[in-house]
């Protein structure tokens, strides 16, 4: 059965193998040709070593870290209580999960835009915190680091919270009784039982929200300051390829990026093994 | 059955949450959608005056009919060829377990993990190479390399539902792939491939970052004109800017809301194992 | 472990909404008594088993140990503090931790030292005969394997209370019997107070010191084995342990002696001779007697093995018409009808029947029944039996 099944199922794979390779493996190929050689297709490093000397674009690295880093944490890290306390299904679920799906589908832009005039010096929201004397003044939300992370935020946490909730529902409440009665209070049963059997869903949820957060573009461009303290790698990409037709530069941006996001998701996924050693089935007994 | 009572603490913490987030998420919509409308709204909670001429400012300031029309041309037409593309490798990935099954399911999910900046920029460039680029074939092509792997991804635990003895049943009595295919497969895995279908065009209307980097003159879709006009802010009142808004958000939403019959928000973000 | 004398519940009731799972439930558990909870599905056994544990809230009742008062339905001591153990259908391993670490897991809550951590364990893994599966993960095992790693995690922490609900349940028949084995002899070696909740009349009859018969939310009966199996109290309950032939008759004549009564009953054409052994003062004597006094019908309840094909001295005779019947081996199951010569428009009772002799479809019968050997229960047929 093996030897011809397999072969008749290979034909099945070739639109999506002619796809990945010609829109995916080619860009990308040629993006890393292009950041190694000059325009006159000559052999160099200057894309690279322009980048990390040029002190205003290295920065830019430094930048999107310590927005994605931060916010993915936040996202995760928030998602997890909140998923955890909803896992049994709760009152109102099915609207709470359309508020969350909204800014999702929004999508980036829509978002952006709206914060500019709600959390902007006169929008509703400095409004209610004035009136409710928690500020004094209104408060900077927008055109800075602020902006951009919560925009983040308004749209990462919704993702990592779904995922997660899928995740801790499909853990057998049986374990936890079974935890329950073997002695454990609820948080010795959180952290014994049901937090390993959740780190897969974690360590996912977390490479998926640091890539959004990481590729962050149009937000940081309308919410924050984009000539400086919110210049993200993707601008700087974005500049050096449509603003001054440098591609090779682009490219070698482009590079960086991809490489420090292998980076990081390779250490999360290093995290997950060392963590979760056992079985992959998540208990349903 | 309940394991324990939820505390009460920890419910109100968690009320309080989700009414900062629903109160942020329904604040931003709204103001958009108020301003809109508005005139010398500069400060206060209301405007002082209400008018529709913003909206006929941006019909005349840009060509709504076409941005729809290439809006929803690319979007379905994105859907379509996924469809085409992925299910026979979702099926292919679904039933086997071969050596390279791992590798090459990371493979296809590469897109997602690779920053779309990474790959566009040089998709851009090869667009613009092939004389693709500032056309709507080539938003077309360029959003395909997001929604084929996140359509695999959903529509792969549907197929893996269907069990396969149906398969070998219909083989028994007689019936050759493609048969099998359109009588059994796709019927039964219908709800998933609908489900797919549903998150993709959701998906393709809100993408952003690869559309910018192709688009044109006439083939941009509704987001991004919409950053453009946002972006550009001194060139344009911002009500008119909230009016172009508000027609995408009014799009987008009734996608969702048509999605949601069908599909629960969980499914919307995938669970991957 | 806490040492204890009896474990008390008394009038305990849950409900959901406006159905009550389990109505007015009282019990007394002695120290080492192994008490089955058995019904069918939905009769609230496992119900009454999660009050127990403290999982479940109850709606009212209270559940003592000795004089402490474990719950009163306002307050409750929580299921982690009460020192009971429970073994779940669906074993409920923890999936990244190895059956050391599952075993290990109360004891490790229990700050206990790591030596002695270590001794327990494998004291106790050997006691189920898994001794060197201590480092593999549960799903690397059999459900045999990893229901008796779930019982040595109960009993490595010397439980007060050790419930278990239908443990057996998702086994393959050879494994239950395997495993009932080693559950009796674990019981018989360390005498745990054991709360068994099952379906199955077998395990309950092998298995437990007492046995409780649940249906619809409420206790049917409860005593021994022998008890349960040759005088059960009601319909119900003597269906549920291999009763059959419920038919419905008319008390002719009623002869009250000092140990027991001797009724004729008409059931159709024919007349049956009952000695039923229910001393003066026994409620079902006294059921019986009124049923006779106000010619109220009653409900005979007759094993198929006691209805004998052939005739005997001193037994009631029956005539009765073979529709079925199935080779079992050393005997044959038979259905058949009664012979009704002059028929009232019906059908003749359904008769289920041993033989040991060969019978073929539609010969006609003769059937014995020894006097001894019939029930009857004044209620009328099981189902109406739900009060």
């Amino acid at each position: 059965m093996r030897g011809a099944a397999r072969g008749s199922y290979l034909y099945l794979l070739v639109p999506a193998l002619v796809f990945i390779i010609l829109l995916f493996l080619y860009p990308f190929f040629y993006g890393l040709y292009l950041s190694l050689t000059k325009a006159n297709g000559t052999f160099t490093l200057t894309n690279y070593a322009r980048f990390f000397s040029d002190a205003r674009d290295f920065r830019t690295v430094w930048t999107t870290l310590s927005i994605a880093v931060p916010v993915t944490f936040v996202n995760v890290g928030l998602a997890i209580p909140f998923a955890y306390h909803m896992r049994r299904g709760l009152r109102g679920e099915k609207l709470i999960s359309f508020f969350l799906i909204v800014p999702i589908t929004l999508g980036t832009v829509l978002v952006s835009e709206g914060m500019l005039t709600f959390m902007g010096p006169n929008g509703w929201l400095n409004q209610l915190l004035i009136v409710l004397r928690i500020a004094r003044e209104p408060v900077r939300f927008t055109h800075n680091y602020l902006g951009v992370v919560i925009s983040l935020g308004l749209q990462g946490f919704p993702y990592a919270f779904l995922m997660l909730l899928g995740y801790v529902s499909g853990i057998s409440p049986d374990l936890e009784k079974a935890s329950q009665m073997l002695g454990a209070s609820r948080i010795q049963t959180f952290w014994r039982v049901l937090f390993p059997l959740m780190v897969p869903g974690i360590a996912i949820s977390f490479c998926l929200n640091f890539v959004m957060a990481f590729s962050v573009f149009p937000s940081a461009v309308l919410l924050g300051q984009p000539s400086g303290p919110t210049r993200v790698i993707s601008i700087a990409a974005y500049q050096w390829a449509f603003e001054k037709f440098n591609f090779n530069a682009a490219s070698a941006i482009s590079m960086v990026m991809a490489a420090i996001e292998l980076v990081v998701i390779g250490i999360i996924l290093a995290w997950r093994g060392r963590m979760y050693k056992g079985a992959s089935i998540v208990g349903k007994g | 059955m309940q394991v324990r009572g939820k505390s009460k603490l920890s419910s109100a913490l968690f009320a309080i949450a989700i009414v900062i987030y629903v109160g942020n998420v329904l604040g931003i919509t709204l103001t958009v959608v108020l301003n809109s409308f508005s005139k010398g709204w500069y400060s206060g909670l209301l405007p002082s005056f209400l008018t529709g001429e913003w909206y006929k400012y941006v019909a005349s300031d840009h060509d709504i009919p076409n941005l729809l029309a290439v809006t929803f041309t690319v979007a379905i037409a994105d859907v379509v060829l996924a469809l085409l593309i992925s299910f026979p490798a979702a099926y292919a990935l679904a039933r086997n377990d071969f050596k390279a099954k791992g590798l090459l399911l990371s493979l296809f999910l590469l897109p997602m993990i690779v920053p779309p900046m990474a790959y566009g920029i040089p998709l851009a460039m090869l667009c613009y190479k092939f004389h693709l680029a500032a056309r709507v074939v080539g938003v077309i092509i360029v959003n395909l390399v997001p929604i084929v792997p996140f359509m695999i991804l959903v529509l792969m635990p549907f197929i893996e539902q269907v069990g396969t003895n149906l398969e070998s049943a219909a083989k028994m009595l007689g019936a050759k792939r493609p048969t099998i295919f359109r009588k059994i497969l796709i019927p039964l895995t219908l709800p998933g491939i609908l489900t797919a279908g549903i998150l993709s065009l959701v998906k393709a209307i809100s993408m952003f970052e690869l559309t910018y980097l192709v688009a044109g003159g006439k083939s941009q879709t509704i987001v991004v004109a919409l950053y453009a006009d946002a972006y550009a802010a001194g060139a344009r009142p911002p009500q008119a800017v909230d009016a172009l808004a508000v027609i995408y958000f009014l799009i987008a939403m009734i996608c969702l809301v048509v999605s949601l019959r069908f599909v629960s928000p969980t499914q919307m973000v995938f669970k991957l194992k | 472990m806490k040492d204890f004398k009896r474990i008390s519940v008394r009038r305990m009731t849950k409900r959901f909404g406006d159905k009550t799972a389990v109505h007015d439930f009282s019990l007394e558990l002695g120290k080492g008594e192994f008490v089955a909870f058995l019904g069918p599905s939905g009769c609230g056994k496992s119900t009454a088993l999660n009050c127990i544990t403290g999982l479940i809230p109850l709606t009212s009742g209270e559940i003592f140990i000795d004089d402490e008062c474990i719950d009163d339905s306002r307050n409750k001591v929580p299921p982690e503090k009460r020192e009971f153990g429970m073994v779940f259908q669906n074993y409920a391993l923890f999936p990244h931790l190895t059956v050391r670490e599952n075993v290990a897991f109360g004891l490790k809550l229990r700050r206990l030292g790591k030596a002695e951590v270590e001794r327990r364990v494998g004291e106790v893994l050997r006691l189920v005969h898994l001794e060197g599966y201590a480092a593999k993960y549960p799903t690397q095992m059999s459900g045999g394997e990893q229901q008796r790693v779930a019982i040595a995690r109960c009993i490595v922490l010397e439980p007060r209370l050790l419930l278990l609900d239908e443990p057996l349940s998702n086994l393959d028949a050879k494994l239950r019997v395997e495993l009932r084995y080693e559950l009796k002899a674990l019981h018989e070696r360390l005498k745990v107070t054991t709360i068994y909740v099952t379906h199955d009349q077998t395990e309950a009859l092998a298995l437990s010191d007492r046995i409780v018969v649940l249906n619809f939310g409420r206790i049917q009966q409860v005593g021994p084995p022998s008890e349960i199996f040759s005088n059960p109290s009601n319909p119900f309950v003597a269906d549920f342990v291999g009763y059959k032939n419920a038919w419905a008759g008319g008390i002719e004549a009623l002869k009250e002696t000092p140990d027991g009564l001797e009724v004729r009953i008409r059931v159709q054409k024919n007349s049956l001779d009952a000695r039923l052994p229910y001393p003066a003062g026994d409620p079902r004597r006294e059921g019986i007697v009124a049923a006779f006094r106000s010619g109220s019908p009653v409900c005979t309840a007759i094993r198929p093995e006691d209805i004998v094909a052939g005739s005997r001295p001193g037994a009631n005779s029956l005539r009765c018409v073979a529709n079925l019947v199935e080779y079992q081996g050393h005997t044959s199951q038979v259905r058949a009808t009664l012979e009704n010569p002059a028929s009232e428009g019906g059908a003749g009772a359904l008769v289920d029947m041993r033989s040991s002799v060969d019978v073929a479809m539609g010969e006609i019968v003769e059937a014995s029944i020894a006097t001894d050997r019939i029930l009857l229960f004044p209620e009328g047929l099981p189902e109406a039996a739900a009060s």
